[in-house]
């Protein structure tokens, strides 16, 4: 396996109960590349991370990882167990060695200020953002994100992708993003597999979308002619805890 | 100069406390309260087996507790019952076995039932003070060595997990440290008694506690107050010594509860 390639699947399946949940994927994630997965649920998307991440063996097929591979986890956010006194700082640091200050970290993603807060008056995004600094705290070469848009409006899932996009940046590790949003995907994507079961297609996003087995499976011919992408022009944005940002006061006036 | 039976019961109780303490707060922040009280209830069947058949009935309890739970990890994976169907079953299963087969063993081993049931701290030999010091600190020395995943794994499992946590085999050890500590504590507080010295001290602290270390430190040491005022009260008003424990604990709780919250 060549040096440009993080970790790979080859002809992979998984079969549990007699199911068919993955079925002949073959895939490759390169340094500083984005690979966003999408697909409808059940479509195997889990169980393909969990594959990738080493946690559950194929049934068939092959999984290679470049030896001692770090890997940065965000796991769909959650409501941690409100009876564990934990500080975000505390958690960030638990059972890893950082490579870097926890503070930095957390103004990477946007929550210095909330460095000695308890983990439980958290609200969902701000959780997001602490699950995403635990991850790339140890400077890891491979970044997976499962769902991090699940519950996201359109504005948050844009402001997430832009910080996901400039972290990307910042620390050039590879990223798989798995996402059931079949039709938003992250702007600074390299490359999108459809799967469901099987790979149904793979390639740039615009590739993707214009493939007929991905318009055989999701393009509805009927909604798109009900529904249009609307454009919101706001001169605001809105900040972690839903304040108002003016982005420029041109134009008009609030009051 | 103290009596033999205090100094025993003051030592074997701190292994007590200090254990419960330890581990009740996992109990606790993995609700699994309930859990602990189905593995103490089945421990008489354990007590019975040890009378039957001759020999240290710590070894006997220890292996029932060890069978349930892993009986109870494997009917776990069943999605046809929940979880607190299955713990009462084990639980009250393995109970109503032990006091059919105490009921039936005609020497009872110098015990009675209800010194099974609610604990006999003031009558502890030497062997079980050395069982207690030896098992609770073979328990605080595997969760020291494991403290990290632990709370990583109580914090988010899944996560863990993706970290490189083995869960289920840290999950299979937290629950045989369940096991040894009920092996510990029935002498002192009995099975009844068990669950409320895993549950109450560590509830306690939780009010008070600012990070999982407070949390078992405050728990320890609030286990150790209701042990010596527990005790204290038995000697001089004769009360029943692990319910008077027990209460002490209680009231420890109740009195922090009307601290104001931070």
């Amino acid at each position: 396996m060549s040096e440009q390639v993080l970790a790979a699947l080859e002809h992979v399946s998984l079969r549990l109960n007699q199911r068919d949940i993955l079925h002949d994927i073959s895939l490759e994630v390169h340094p500083a590349k984005v690979l966003t997965l999408i697909g409808p649920n059940g479509a195997g998307k889990s169980s393909l991370l969990k594959i990738l991440l080493g946690l559950e063996q194929p049934t068939v097929g092959k999984v290679w990882r470049k030896p001692g591979l770090s890997v940065g986890y965000v796991p769909q956010r959650f409501q941690l167990e409100p009876l564990m006194p934990l500080t975000v700082e505390r958690f960030i640091c638990l059972g890893s060695k950082p490579k870097q200050s926890v503070q930095s970290v957390l103004q990477a993603v946007g929550i210095e200020q909330l460095q000695q807060a308890s983990l439980q008056g958290l609200s969902g995004g701000e959780m997001q953002r602490v699950l995403l600094a635990r991850a790339i705290l140890k400077r890891p070469e491979l970044l997976v994100l499962d769902e991090p848009g699940q519950g996201v409006d359109v504005a948050g899932l844009s402001e997430l992708y832009q910080l996901l996009t400039q972290l990307k940046n910042d620390y050039d590790y590879g990223v798989v993003l798995v996402s059931h949003d079949l039709h938003l995907v992250m702007a600074a994507t390299d490359q999108v597999l459809c799967l469901n079961t099987h790979v149904c297609c793979s390639g740039r996003p615009d590739a993707v979308t214009a493939h007929p087995e991905y318009l055989k499976l999701f393009g509805l011919p009927n909604i798109e002619q009900n529904l249009a992408v609307y454009t919101h022009h706001h001169n605001h944005h809105h900040g972690l805890d839903g304040s108002v940002i003016i982005d420029s006061c041109e134009g008009h006036t609030h009051g | 100069m103290m009596d033999g039976f205090i100094i025993r019961a003051l030592l074997a109780g701190s292994a007590v406390v200090t254990v419960t303490g330890v581990l009740g707060v996992f109990l606790l922040w993995r609700r699994m309260a309930y859990f602990g009280d189905a593995l103490s209830h089945s421990a008489l069947l354990g007590v019975a087996l040890g009378i039957l058949l001759g020999g240290q009935e710590y070894w006997f309890v220890l292996a029932v507790c060890i069978v349930v739970a892993l009986l109870m990890t494997r009917i776990q994976r069943r999605p046809e019952l929940s979880n607190d169907t299955i713990l009462g079953i084990l639980g009250h299963g393995g109970l109503a076995l032990g006091l059919m087969a105490l009921h039936f063993s005609t020497q009872a081993g110098g015990r009675s039932l209800e010194a099974y049931l609610f604990g006999d701290i003031l009558l502890l030999q030497d062997t079980d003070v050395y069982f207690a010091l030896g098992l609770s600190a073979v328990v605080v020395g595997v969760v020291w060595y494991y403290w990290q995943s632990l709370l990583l794994m109580t914090a988010h499992p899944e996560l863990a997990q993706a970290e490189g946590v083995n869960t289920e085999r840290l999950g299979l050890i937290y629950m045989l440290l369940i096991a040894l500590v009920i092996a510990i504590a029935m002498r002192v507080v009995g099975i009844f008694l068990l669950t409320a010295l895993l549950i109450i001290p560590a509830a306690t602290a939780r009010r008070l506690a600012r990070t999982p270390e407070q949390m078992v430190f405050i728990a320890i040491v609030s286990g150790l107050v209701a042990l010596m005022l527990g005790l204290a009260s038995s000697l001089w008003w004769d009360s029943p010594t692990g319910p008077s424990i027990v209460v002490v604990a209680v009231i420890e709780f109740a009195l922090v509860q009307l601290i104001p919250q931070r």
